[in-house]
């Protein structure tokens, strides 16, 4: 019989319906997804470009660099009516004198560096003890879930408060908190995914080929349990920037002069009533940034697994 | 249902025994011995050693740990170090504040975000569901902190000399005292005696107090205290009950029962009100009952921003300040509220859905 060949077209047909595409496709179909990829791709690039898009030093102190700057002056922008011959600060001089324009820009490599490293953390520890507790069962899976049930008992921001006390406030440490506040969620998803991955045809199908625990647990039961961690992973950065900014506000995260948001909005928090826009700007680029995640993460969840709902 | 309440209130005590471990085991791993934060410069060596005989900090950990646990068995969180006063009193002053602020938080995030949700389901795709879901989006995005300084700013700088105007910080105005009510009800209640303490805590309800006692002034000055905070902590509470009543709703529409109740010749309105809604409701309960946790969190932020002394602003002073007796107490009230308002919540299920066999 003569070898079956396919035309240029029909490979391409073929190619075009392969898995990933069709996610792809889907991801693309839905609408927060795109408009959250869009905010987070202007992030990303503010945060890469920062030292090129920032016209000052975020940490530099502008008393005798520039003349008659005041701190915590209101904002400066030419093309508004600001006059000419003053330099321009799009968002005002805060109080250190510090151009603040500068300092929210560069915040943005902070805080994306916040949510990616916490999760990633998080997600790693969360899905060795969701593995070993769902392939195990047993006295090992009722230890390990029973001590995250308690972790989970507690308000995850004041477990994370508690947590940043002992170990010394700093950014590190806060990471640190609010990624083993967030470890019990994705222990769960991971445990619940392997708990039913685990009784699929083709798990005891290699199983009788004599694979290791190990290698099952690694190739064939963990990546079919990606896709939500991907989804609540996503949704799960949107959280972990909003509460690193929560514990650097109230002084116990990133420490000044660093330009972090909630640092920035902590140490001008009294003078809400005399210069707002020191407050008003950063907590506008938190929740810009927050939200892009959760749209991402809500777009995400609807093309690649309906199943899991809305809940947040 | 009596089986089952009981089997589930077992099935707490682990979880709250480990709660009572846990913070216990957080507070002493908190560096810094508490008598050198308490005594500052006065924090000799014969000081300290008097000081950890008197608090028990000479004790081995397993002692102190049996100790801790009668104590709280007998409703004793031990002395604030601080203040040099009966955690469970400074309890009982605060908790009040917190309680109010959370609960309106939380009436205003139900009575706008159910509403909300069922409207985005039913004109689904609508304009109004569209910017629903914006602001729903949002309100999930946003620092509770963030929003509290800027309402603060809009309602009292921009919106002064207007009818509009709220206090930005405190909890009454200087001057008016919130009299109570067992005092205007002329009761004579014995000092320290367990009446007392639970009128007291009553009484530092203000609102409720100056409800009963009919003192208005008090009243609508106490709640315009508390709306700013409040629609602060509401937003994201909010935000996801409106999310989840909107996704709740739109799963159950398009179950056959739904088609059936409209083809039968229901009114709209009353096949959504009784058919969808009443079937939406179980998750919807659910992450009500989770937000509690959110709003206890968010009060820390929101109670120190509004200069409100409650649960959470004191419990944030006390970590900085290593006064252990009132971190465990503090930790250990929240926590335990978590769980048995998520407790409640699973018991409410039976009576939502009879269907719901309690095996």
């Amino acid at each position: 019989m003569a070898p079956v060949t396919l035309t240029k077209e029909k490979q391409k047909d073929y190619r075009s319906n392969s898995l990933w595409r069709l996610t792809l496709r889907r991801i693309f179909r839905q609408r927060s997804a795109v408009v959250g990829m869009v905010i987070l791709g202007f992030l990303i690039l503010v945060a890469i470009f920062a030292n090129v898009i920032a016209p000052y030093d975020p940490i530099e102190v502008l008393i005798g660099v520039e003349d008659g700057v005041k701190k915590r002056s209101a904002p400066c922008v030419h093309i508004l009516g600001c006059p000419e011959d003053q330099p321009q600060h799009i968002m005002g001089i805060d109080g250190n004198v510090r151009d603040q324009f500068s300092r929210v820009i560069y915040g943005s490599r902070i805080s994306l560096m916040i949510g990616f490293t916490t999760i990633g953390f998080a997600i790693i520890i969360g899905t060795i003890l969701g593995a070993i507790s769902g392939y195990a069962g047993g006295l090992v899976d009722n230890i390990i879930m029973r001590t995250l049930d308690v972790l989970m008992a507690f308000p995850s921001l004041l477990l994370a408060i508690t947590i940043v006390s002992i170990l010394g406030p700093g950014l590190q440490n806060a990471l640190l908190a609010i990624a083993i506040v967030t470890i019990p969620v994705y222990a769960r998803v991971v445990r619940a995914s392997v708990l039913s991955i685990k009784e699929m045809p083709y798990v005891a199908a290699s199983r009788a080929l004599g694979g290791s625990p190990l290698h099952i647990l690694a190739s064939r039961v963990l990546p079919n349990a990606i896709p939500p961690l991907i989804v609540t992973g996503t949704l799960g950065i949107g959280t972990a920037i909003l509460d690193a900014a929560a514990l650097s506000f109230i002084g116990l995260g990133a420490q000044p002069p660093l330009p972090e948001w909630g640092t920035m909005l902590g140490s001008e928090r009294n003078q809400v009533f005399t210069a707002p826009h020191l407050v008003f700007f950063p907590g506008i680029a938190i929740m810009l940034t927050v939200l892009a995640f959760n749209l991402l993460g809500d777009g995400l969840r609807d093309a690649i697994d309906p199943r899991l709902g809305q809940a947040s | 249902m009596i089986q089952y309440t009981i089997r589930r209130l077992l099935m707490a005590i682990p979880v709250l025994l480990g709660i009572l471990i846990v913070t216990f085991a957080l507070a002493r791993m908190i560096p810094g011995e508490p008598c050198k934060a308490m005594l500052g410069e006065k924090a000799t060596a014969e000081v300290c050693e008097r000081f950890n005989i008197r608090y028990g900090f000479d004790k081995p950990i397993t002692t102190q740990f049996g100790i801790y646990m009668s104590d709280i068995l007998k409703g004793d969180f031990g002395n604030s170090i601080r203040f040099s006063r009966p955690v469970t009193i400074i309890l009982i002053e605060r908790l009040p504040l917190t309680f109010e602020l959370g609960s309106i938080a939380l009436l205003i995030a139900i009575i706008i975000g159910i509403p909300a949700g069922v409207l985005s389901a039913v004109k689904r795709n609508s304009m109004i569901d569209v910017i629903n879901m914006i602001f729903a989006n949002i309100g999930v995005s946003m620092p509770v902190y963030w929003l509290g300084l800027m309402l603060a700013f809009v309602f009292a700088i921009l919106l002064k000399d207007t009818p509009f105007w709220l206090p930005p910080t405190g909890r009454i105005t200087a001057g008016l005292v919130a009299v109570p009510f067992y005092e205007v009800w002329g009761w004579s209640l014995a000092k320290e005696s367990i009446s007392y303490h639970i009128a007291e805590f009553i009484a530092n309800l203000y609102i409720f107090n100056s409800l009963i006692t009919g003192d208005w002034k008090v009243f609508v000055d106490t709640l315009k205290h508390l709306i700013l905070p409040s629609l602060a902590l509401s937003t994201i509470p909010l935000a996801i009950i409106a999310r989840m009543t909107r996704s709740s709703m739109l799963e159950v529409m398009k179950q056959d029962y739904i088609r059936t109740a409209r083809a039968k010749g229901l009114r709209k309105n009353k096949v959504i009100l009784r058919h969808a809604f009443r079937n939406a409701l179980l998750p919807i309960i659910t992450i009500i009952g989770l937000q509690v946790g959110t709003i206890f969190a968010g009060a820390v932020l929101t109670e120190s921003i509004f200069g409100l002394a409650g649960v959470g602003r004191i419990l944030l002073e006390a970590i900085t300040a290593r006064d252990y007796p009132i971190i465990q107490a503090f930790t250990v009230v929240i926590a335990m509220g978590y769980v048995f308002i998520n407790l409640i919540v699973d018991l409410s299920y039976v009576f939502i859905d009879p269907r719901i066999r309690l095996e």
